[in-house]
Formats: structure tokens, sequence, C-alpha cells
């Protein structure tokens, strides 16, 4: 899985105006925006949204009760939220949940920095970047999964293998980040450094590091995503402990309505680790922008 | 000339390097599980590219392919309905993010529950799991079409199917892009994941036989096959994305040189 | 040929509202080239959107050839100040002009005439096959006049076109907008702030003051019709224009207060065909 980051993908950012007139310098449109078309009672996003997940909520609750999902295959809500209950009251559930959490916060850790010092090193000449560049992209499409009989072979089912699948998959995630990151060096600021007879290690300190800094905390807010989806894939199909292997027992078991509070369960851990670490990210994007002025030459 | 050798040179040379090390450090190998390098191309070439190419790496593909489509198709149509609206978005945005963050493979054991072990279980498998990247691109972007150029639009009475055609699909093809590449790599994981569990042929299906029967070099090959594989996914979608975005290239280029 | 009376708009923001425009009167005859002057917050923006049906008004109505504009007319062009926002990137120079003209159904060589004659007479007879972000800024704006002229319009809106060009392109510009006048007799309405390019390039301009929005003056421009950058704006009478419309922009506020309540239309000396 990849991604870019989302500032990136914004189609058509504006074009800077040119020189303002004589009456006003401004080239912005006058008056408010145009945009306030329906008056003022608009429902807010965040009770939509909220709205949204109790509709949701209350059509998986009935939608099996009046028959038209298989009630057989799908549990309503209120049997799912039950066993969610009964699931978050068992010690061996928050085994599971500890356990998962544990290797993707092992995994990720790895993985990014991996990726940080190995993305530093190769962006930090022109050279090393041209020589990694087929190599990098010829290793980082290959699927995570496609290590999987490797990884049980050398390891079964101890957390190495689960930690193999989560750091290669969220390896690539952070390196590549990193390596734009580093190429975003302003050219002006880097000669100047040099010029002032800044040291190599002084330059990825004070320059190199602050302007790649956004750029990290994009790839660790990727990268966490996908090292929970190896998490919990690697438990699923290994079989080491943790929230995959208790969804495996609750499926094979014909505890269906487990089984999907298990599900919803890896939803929320998957909303929290993406909620976080956008938070996360918006705060570094935010200093970067206001610090940008003032990095250090 | 001198500029053409020294890029081949930095595009081969390290592969070169890691490809002789690893024929090398493997060539008399008698540990178990790391056979030489040799073998395992050998049963690359004879296994995988041989009988098990039309018997088991292209039901794969093709199931890829199916559900990676269904996915792309319904995603952008969903996507362009839910994006154009700002209450249906509002109402749905947090239902859909809930959908994404689900880890796709714990979707399997379900979906097997429902749908059986065949091959429509499989194409559902990956299309429901990696429809979800490409839907919530498509809405971002739908949403963000550029105001002056929508108004444009308008007044040149370019509206429905022509406004759709011309202006909204095109201003968010970058960020579908964005999702269908991101899905893409879902849909490749799925396709190994659903043919773990049960199946009779396929990639996954395969790799996991021959590691199960410790046939350790054939397991390597199997490795290498799909990550070739993913290499050349990968690889077709760049030229594709190269083609219908050339503009957008083009436009970012000319931004960031201004 | 374009009527706009009683103009009112009032944005209701969150428990605050804004009167972007109080009450705006005017007419434009068929085939003549206004300018709209107004400082930065008269509210140019939301008249222009409100005459080319992109904004509803408050009160008040816009009229072209009689008819009520609700939802842009399908005899009317906008060209916008954000160029680059306003042309499509993904296609090219040729493909933005054809588009509307597409949607028109024209059939294609009436769409080749009228594409190879608006790029030629904009300058760009060259330039067909290139992408909009390939061009300069003031090549980019001339793309948008030719796909404007190319579409035949009744009415051509101009939304401080130059705005975001500099100098040199501006009255390149500015002549290029009188030469398309005078060949097509286009009825053109042209927005800035600029209060020179509006003395330079009007038959008439009118003055608005600041919110509240409200025509503080039309103004005959007389100027003879053959207008060049070097004489006509270092002319005696071009300087008193100039400097009658600054003033009438930069009168007291208190003043425009009670001017502004009995709607000074013909305040001018010589007040336009209201």
């Amino acid at each position: 899985m990849e991604g870019k980051p989302a500032r990136s993908t914004s189609a058509l950012d504006r074009i800077p105006g040119g020189p303002g007139g004589t009456v006003d310098a401004g080239a912005a449109p006058d008056g408010p925006a145009p945009s306030a078309r329906s008056g003022g009672r608009r429902i807010p996003q965040s009770v939509l949204g909220l709205l949204g997940l109790v509709g949701l909520v209350l059509l998986i609750e009935i939608l099996p009760r009046i028959g038209v999902l298989p009630r057989r295959y799908f549990p309503p809500s209120s049997e799912i939220g039950s066993a969610l209950l009964d699931q978050v009251g068992r010690a061996e559930f928050w085994q599971a949940v500890g356990d998962t959490l544990q290797g993707w916060a092992l995994g990720l850790a790895i993985a990014a920095v991996a990726g940080v010092v190995l993305g530093i090193l190769i962006g930090s000449s022109r050279l090393t970047l041209e020589l990694t560049a087929s190599t990098i992209e010829f290793l980082r499409p290959i699927p995570s999964v496609a290590l999987i009989p490797i990884a049980v072979l050398l390891f079964g089912t101890d957390i190495e293998s689960k930690l193999l699948l989560v750091v290669y998959a969220s390896f690539w995630q952070v390196l590549i980040q990193v390596l734009y990151g580093v190429q975003d060096v302003d050219p002006v600021a880097h000669d100047t450094a040099r010029a002032y007879g800044l040291g190599r290690w002084a330059r990825v300190r004070y320059l190199t590091w602050p302007t790649a800094l956004p750029y990290v905390m994009t790839g660790l807010r990727l990268a966490a995503a996908v090292a929970l989806i190896l998490a919990v894939t690697s438990e699923l199909v290994i079989g080491n402990p943790g929230l995959g292997t208790l969804l495996a027992t609750a499926q094979s078991s014909g505890a269906i309505a487990a089984t999907y509070a298990i599900v919803v369960v890896t939803g929320i851990l998957g909303v929290l680790v993406n909620v976080g670490f956008r938070a996360v990210e918006r705060r570094a994007l935010s200093w970067h922008a206001s610090q940008r002025g003032d990095i250090p030459v | 000339m001198t500029d053409v050798l020294r890029r081949v040179g930095m595009t081969l040379g390290l592969p070169i390097v890691l490809f002789a090390a690893w024929w090398f450090a493997s060539a008399g190998s008698t540990d178990f599980f790391f056979p030489p390098l040799s073998r395992i191309l050998d049963s690359l070439v004879e296994e995988w590219f041989g009988p098990r190419l039309a018997a088991d790496v292209l039901p794969s593909l093709l199931r890829l392919t199916a559900g990676y489509l269904v996915a792309a198709v319904g995603s952008v149509a969903l996507g362009v309905l839910i994006g154009t609206s700002r209450t249906v978005r509002g109402l749905l945005e947090p239902v859909l993010e809930f959908f994404r963050a689900i880890p796709p493979p714990v979707l399997v054991p379900i979906f097997m529950l429902i749908f059986g072990i065949g091959d429509g279980m499989k194409i559902i498998v990956i299309a429901f799991g990696c429809m979800w990247p490409i839907l919530l691109n498509t809405v971002e972007g739908v949403r963000a079409v550029d105001s002056v150029l929508s108004d444009t639009a308008r007044t040149y009475g370019i509206t429905g199917a022509a406004r759709l055609r011309r202006l909204v699909l095109p201003s968010a093809s970058p960020q579908i892009f964005a999702g269908l590449r991101q899905g893409l790599s879902v849909a490749i994981i799925l396709m190994v994941i659903s043919e773990l569990f049960a199946a009779e042929n396929g990639l996954g299906f395969a790799v996991v036989q021959a590691q199960r029967s410790f046939a350790i070099a054939e397991t390597w090959a199997g490795v290498l096959m799909l990550g070739l594989l993913g290499f050349l996914l990968a690889l077709l979608f760049r030229v594709v994305e190269n083609r219908q975005l050339a503009w957008y290239h083009g436009l970012r280029r000319a931004q960031r040189s201004s | 040929m374009l009527d706009v009376r009683g103009i009112k708009k009032v944005y209701e923001g969150k428990g605050r509202t804004v009167e972007a425009v109080r009450d705006l009167t005017f007419s434009v005859d068929q085939g003549e080239l206004v300018c709209i002057v107004g400082p930065s917050g008269s509210g140019k923006t939301t008249l222009l959107k409100i005459m080319s049906g992109l904004l509803s008004p408050t009160e008040g109505e816009v009229l072209i050839e009689g008819k009520k504009v609700d939802g842009p007319p399908p005899g009317m062009a906008v060209v916008f100040q954000e160029y680059g926002r306003s042309l499509f990137p993904w296609m090219t120079v040729r493909e933005n002009v054809e588009l509307p003209l597409k949607q028109k159904k024209l059939p294609a060589d009436r769409r080749r005439q009228l594409i190879d004659d608006s790029l030629a007479a904009v300058g760009l007879a060259e330039a067909h096959t290139a992408y909009p972000w390939q061009l300069s800024g003031g090549m980019q704006q001339r793309v948008a006049i030719a796909r404007a002229v190319a579409y035949e319009p009744q009415v051509l809106l101009m939304d401080e076109p130059f705005a975001a060009v500099d100098a040199q392109t501006r009255a390149d510009l500015e002549d290029l907008i009188r030469d398309l006048w005078h060949k097509f007799r286009v009825t053109t309405l042209f927005v800035t702030h600029d209060i020179d390019e509006a003395v330079y390039l009007g038959q008439r301009v009118l003055i608005l003051s600041s919110s509240p929005t409200v025509v503080r003056q039309d103004l005959a421009i007389d100027l003879p019709d053959a207008r060049d950058q070097l004489t006509t704006r270092s002319s005696p009478r071009f300087a008193e224009l100039r400097a009658q419309v600054y003033s009438q922009i930069h009168r007291p506020k208190e003043e425009s207060a009670t001017a502004g309540a009995s709607r000074p239309l013909a305040a001018g000396p010589s007040g336009g065909p209201a």
C-alpha cells in the first residue's frame, strides 16, 4: 500500500497573483465568500456524521430482523453489541488487543527508525539516490504477503514472523516519504549552509531534518495504518496470538456475533490509529508552515 | 553517450551487485531453509513459468482483475454521487472512514461464511477490500473541484453529463488515481490472502502448498513470482497513470518551477 | 440590452449579515463597452456573479433583452480574473476554446472556423496544441478571451481579467480588448479596480462606492475612439477624467451615505444614458 501526502494531491493549486492595481493592492474577490448560499440553517458536519453512524447501526439492526439480510450471517447490531460487551469483559480479549498492539508498535518503531536513517543516508547525496532508485522501485511494490511462506518457514508463529511482515510493509512508506522530504530541501538554503561552513552532520541536523520532518510524519501515518493491517493479517493467516487469531477462533466455532464484534474492534483500532497520527501530522505540518521562513541557515 | 552509460550503470549497478551477492553467498548452501539461488531460479522457470502459469497464476490474475475492476468502477461512480452532495458526504464520511480502517483481510473469514469458498467469494473479498481507498479519494477529488473552473463551466452551459465528463472526472482524476494505486496494492494482498484459506488453485494457494510440503526452493520461487507480479502490475499502473495524468504532471512541474 | 434593476445582495452568515450590494441600477446598450470601477469590497465580483446568473440577488433583477436572468443565460460569456483556474488544464488550448462550442452543438467546420479566427485574433494562432499551463499568464488570459469571443456571446463580462498579469502584458491585453470590441462589437462589461484602465478602455465608466454599494456616478468617456497607450494616456482630457473618477472613489464616507440615498445616477457632469 502506498499513498502521497494529502497536500500533494490537490489538482489545481492556485497560481500566485501578480502585482496589484492602483485602487487596492489586493487581487482577492471583494465581499464575503459567495459560497454562503442557503442561509444559516445548515446542519454541522459533525452532527451529520453522527447521524450517519447511528443510521448504519439502525440499518444493521433492522435489516436482519425483517429478513432483508439473512439473519444467519448478519446478526443485528444489538447482538454484535452484546457480543462486544461480552468480549470486553474477558481477559483473553485484552490479551489479544495487547498482542496485536505490541506487534504493531514494535514493527512500526523498527520500520520508522530504519526508514528515517536509511532515507537520510540515501538522500544525502545524488549518487546514492541514483544508485538505489531502481532497487527501491523494484522492491517497494512487492506485496508483503508474499513473504508469508518465508516468515512461516523461518519463524513459525513467533512474534518475529509478524514483525517481518509489519516491518517490510511499513518500512517503504516511511522511506519513500523521507526521500521526498530530503529532496525538498531548498537548494539556496543548502548552498548558504555550505557557504557558512556547516559540516555534513550540522546540515542534516539543522537543514535536512527540519525540512523532512513533515514528510516523516506523513510517512508515519501511512505506515501506522499499514502496520495494523499486516499485524492482524499475520495473526489471521500465520496464527501469531492477537486479535486475528481470536477472530479466526470465533469464526470457526460459529460465534458469528463475536466474529463481527472483533471486526468492529479492529475497525475502531484502525480509526484511532488514523485519527491519532493525522493529528500528529497536522501539528507537524502547521509547525512547518509557520516556521518555514525561519529555517536555520 | 557517456551519459547513457552512466544512467544504465546507475540503474543496473546495485541490482546486479545484490543478485551476485545472493548467488555466490547461497551457491554451495546446504542450509535447508536457504537453498542456492540457482535452484530457486530453476524452480521459478520450470514450475512457475511452466505448468503453474496457466494452472495457478492465471486464475489468480483473473480474480484480481474482476474484483479490482468491479471496485474501481463502482467506487468511482459512488464517489461521484457522494462527493457531489454536501449532505450525503457529511452523513457518510465517518461511516466510510470506519470501513476503510477495518483491515481488509479480517473480512475473509466472514465472507467465506456468507459466500462459500468459490471464485465469487474471492472476487467479492478483493472488490470489497480495495474499494475504500478508491471511494474516499474520489469523494475528496470531486469535492475539491475548483470553484472558478466550476463557474466557468456553468456560464458556458456545461452541465449535467457534460459537466461530469469534462469537468468533474478529469479534475478529480489525480486523486482517483491515487486511490486506484492504493486500491491495487490492497487488491494484490487480498488476492493472496483469499487463496490461503480455501482454494484449489491460485498463486497464494500454490505457494502455501509448497511451504507446507517443505518444497523450499519452490516456496522461494513462488515468493519471487509474487514479487515479480506486484512489480509488473505497479509498472503497468504507472504507464497508464502517466498517460492519463500527463497534463497533471506537466501542470505540477510548471507550478513548481515558477 | 442589459438592464440591472435595483439589485441588492445580502449574505447571511453565522449570526451576522453582510450587505455586499445595496441598490444597483444601470443599463448597457447594444454594442457598448462599459467599465465598472470600484474599490475592493465594493461588491464588484458579487455584481458580476449576479449578472452572469451564478448568484441570485436578494432583491431586484437582471434583464437581458427583456428576459429575466435566472441561472447562466445562454448568450453570455465570462472572463474571470483567475486565468490559471478558469482554463481546463487537461485540455489543450484548442480543446478549451472548442468545448463551449461543442456544448452549443455547432457543426465541426463552423467550430473549426470560430476557433481559428478567435485564436488568431488574440495572437495565438501558433498555440493550438499547447496546454494552458505551458503558456505565460498573459497568454493564458488570451486563451480565455479567445474562448469567450469564439462563443459569440451577446454580452461579454470580464471580472478584473488583468489584475494578475504584469504591467506590460496588461497594456497589450487592454489594446487587445479594444481591438476585439471594434472587430466583433460585442456588448462588453469590464470590471476593474484600476482607474486608468477603466478610463482607457470604456465608453462609459460606472463608479461604484464601497459598502454599501451603489452607483456613485455614470461617467461618459469622451476620449476619441482610436486610443493608444501613449497618446491617449498622456492627453489632458484623460488626466481630467482620471482625476474625476479618483475623487469620486475617494469621496469621504459620510457624503457617500447621503449621496447613496438619492441614487446619484446623473450626478456627474456628463451623465450617461441610464
